[in-house]
């Protein structure tokens, strides 16, 4: 990302350099393989972008499993010992009521309030931490400049090899894409 | 409503899909970003009629919640014995309709469910909008809701805390995180369609504005891949949410001694009606919106049918736990809990035990057949009851056991006031208005998992089509 960022800062001084190239795919099946090929034939920086979820485009592109899950359950774990643990001060140090000889610690009645502080808690963790690993909220990207664009959130299925991948050849690639059954293939700027 | 629409299905009903015959991805997208994207001045008269009427409700209750917070509680009909009345029925029945949305979005999620899919952002909606409309009941019910602030436990001058062992303040923490939680889950099911309509959208502001909303999303592989993780997990995590938010509001009466309210099953009996009830509603909404934006494609009458199925079963549910009540009322041995059903049954407001009856355990039973399951008008009116049904549960609930506790001499009686019927009514302004701004402004049908179903739909014709072939 930060990168980018200082590419970005020096294209401004020259001509918009070249960010990649994009190819659309006309369904599931055809990106899925592509993707595969691309990934074999020594390419690294590449990314789909499709309208629907994929369900194996990321093994294809040889994305990791994400560790969002972790994120969540750290924050589960922090929502609900941080309210478990501030009812038991609450009643046991900071304002202990003794109501007829009851326990001061009634765990049990902390039990819901414990219980909404963990769901409330890995659910900001699942959505903050979804938004920000992804690197949003982010309005431009150097993809919506590829013609076409557009039909990314509509009906298109669209692979990019990014220009910064060490195999990078703007023709070779054309040609690659074309071969692999690309419905239309075009090299765009930042 | 449709004139202005480019794209007016033909109305063919379908009764054993999930989608109508010859949908693309091209055309549901079209289809539901094109009710929000026709431009400002040419919105339907039939919407602004609706926002209008909505407004008119709206302001009824501004006027009844001010004259409240300038007069007192004590223009309601409420006192002692009865100091649960309106509010507290409304505030139960509202939360009630909300789960429905839950249920569909996250627990049919789970289930993977792809019935849950053209319906299950209205119906998320619809839950926001009602726990709207239900949060506020016990916020002005304090008397002094300029104060309600105390609920939350803060560092204060007057050095004290919030009772947390209390079911009341288990609520306050159930019913925000049922809020916050319902909104999140809403919002990031909304940003891939977001996206959709920041590219489709031909206005420079409606671009912005869409633009800003959707984050920037691309639909990025990687991204997607962490976006379902995201939407499972949340899903995970709203299933028991809502079932503990209905509990904990179940434990609200089970932990009081008053008979009828001091039994164990509430919790499910409680979970079972509020699903019955959101089901109901979900249906009165959806029969006008697919007629009124020409919807006949994306919400099939298989949906209508399997709605009416869980209807069903969750209302055989209740009316188990009706059975339940007569039957420990006599099995526990108190007079008391005896006579609580004595009352009930022959009592002063036994016509709304018996209208209880009627609209919640007898009229839903026309529901096992599948000729009045895909009727819609029988299935609307059969709906609108179990609406008015569920009001009553809370109404014989709370008024008939607060009227006769144990001693005749603290008996009483509650007669509602015009403020009662105010805050009632002009609710559903606040939840029509906010309705109405939600299909006028968002997609009110998940596009994007549409076209998964779409994607979906196709694959699955394909694989039959290879299968026979291999078989001849």
């Amino acid at each position: 990302m930060f990168k980018r960022k200082s590419n970005a800062a020096e294209a401004a001084s020259t001509a918009p350099a070249t960010y990649g190239i994009m190819a659309e795919f006309s369904g599931t099946d055809e990106i899925i393989a592509a993707a595969e090929s691309v990934r074999a034939a020594g390419y690294t920086l590449v990314e789909a972008y499709t309208h629907i979820p994929v369900h194996g485009l990321d093994d294809a592109l040889g994305h990791k499993p994400t560790r969002l899950p972790w994120l969540v359950l750290a924050g589960g774990i922090t929502g609900a010992s941080g309210l478990f643990g501030f009812m038991c001060w609450v009643n046991l140090v900071d304002y202990p009521l003794n109501i007829g000889g009851r326990p001061l610690f009634s765990w049990p009645a902390f039990v819901p309030i414990t219980f909404e502080g963990m769901v409330l808690f890995s659910a900001f963790a699942a959505v903050f931490g979804l938004i920000l690993i992804c690197g949003l909220p982010l309005p431009y990207h150097p993809v919506f400049n590829a013609p076409g664009f557009e039909r990314a959130s509509v009906s298109g299925f669209f692979l990019c090899i990014e220009a910064k991948d060490p195999q990078y050849d703007a023709a070779k690639a054309s040609s690659f894409l074309t071969k692999l059954g690309a419905t239309a293939v075009h090299e765009f700027s930042e | 409503m449709q004139t202005s629409q480019p794209l007016k299905p033909p109305v063919v009903e379908t009764y054993d899909e999930l989608l109508g015959p010859g949908e693309t991805y091209s055309s549901v997208t079209a289809r539901i970003g094109d009710i929000v994207l026709y431009p400002l001045l040419k919105t339907p008269w039939g919407w602004i009629g609706g926002f209008i009427a909505a407004g008119l409700l709206l302001m009824l209750y501004l006027y009844a919640l001010a004259t409240l917070f300038t007069v007192g509680i004590g223009i309601w009909g409420i006192n002692i014995p009865i100091a649960w009345g309106f509010d507290i029925i409304n505030f139960v029945w509202w939360i009630g309709i909300g789960h429905a949305g839950t249920l569909i979005s996250a627990v049919l999620l789970l289930f993977r469910q792809d019935w849950r899919t053209s319906i299950n952002r209205a119906a998320e909606a619809m839950t926001i909008f009602a726990v709207a409309c239900a949060g506020i009941y016990p916020l002005i019910h304090t008397g002094r809701p300029w104060l309600d602030y105390w609920f939350l436990p803060y560092p204060n001058t007057m050095g004290m805390w919030p009772q947390f062992r209390s079911p009341l303040e288990w609520d306050v923490f159930a019913i925000s995180t049922y809020a916050t939680v319902s909104v999140l889950f809403w919002f990031i099911g909304l940003i891939p369609d977001l996206a959709t309509l920041r590219d489709r959208a031909q206005h420079p502001i409606a671009k912005i504005f869409y633009g800003l909303l959707s984050l920037g999303w691309r639909g990025a592989a990687k991204h997607w891949q962490r976006y379902e993780k995201a939407s499972l997990i949340l899903a995970g995590l709203s299933t028991p949410l809502v079932l503990s938010v209905h509990s904990i509001i179940s434990f609200d009466f089970a932990v009081a001694q008053l008979p009828g309210w001091h039994v164990t099953v509430f919790p499910p009996y409680f979970v079972a009606g509020a699903v019955y009830c959101g089901f109901a509603m979900v249906i009165v909404l959806m029969i006008p919106i697919r007629r009124w934006f020409g919807l006949h494609s994306l919400i099939t009458m298989r949906h209508f049918d399997v709605m009416s199925k869980v209807m069903l079963a969750s209302g055989l549910i209740v009316t188990y736990g009706y059975f339940g009540e007569i039957f420990y009322s006599w099995y526990s041995g108190s007079i008391y809990e005896y006579f609580l059903i004595v009352n009930r049954t022959t009592g002063p407001w036994a016509w709304s035990y018996w209208a209880l009856i009627i609209f919640n355990v007898l009229i839903p039973q026309v529901l096992w057949f599948k000729r009045f399951r895909t009727n819609l008008p029988v299935l609307f009116f059969v709906s609108m009851c179990i609406n008015v049904g569920m009001w009553f549960e809370r109404w014989v609930i709370i008024v008939l056991s607060l009227t006769r506790d144990f001693l005749p001499t603290s008996w009483g009686t509650y007669t509602p006031t015009f403020y009662d019927w105010a805050t009632y009514i002009g609710s559903f302004g606040l939840f029509f208005i906010l309705f109405f701004l939600f299909i006028r402004l968002l997609p009110m049908v998940a596009i994007f998992e549409v076209r998964d179903l779409v994607h979906k739909t196709a694959h699955k014709a394909h694989d039959k089509e290879d299968h026979g072939h291999a078989g001849a």
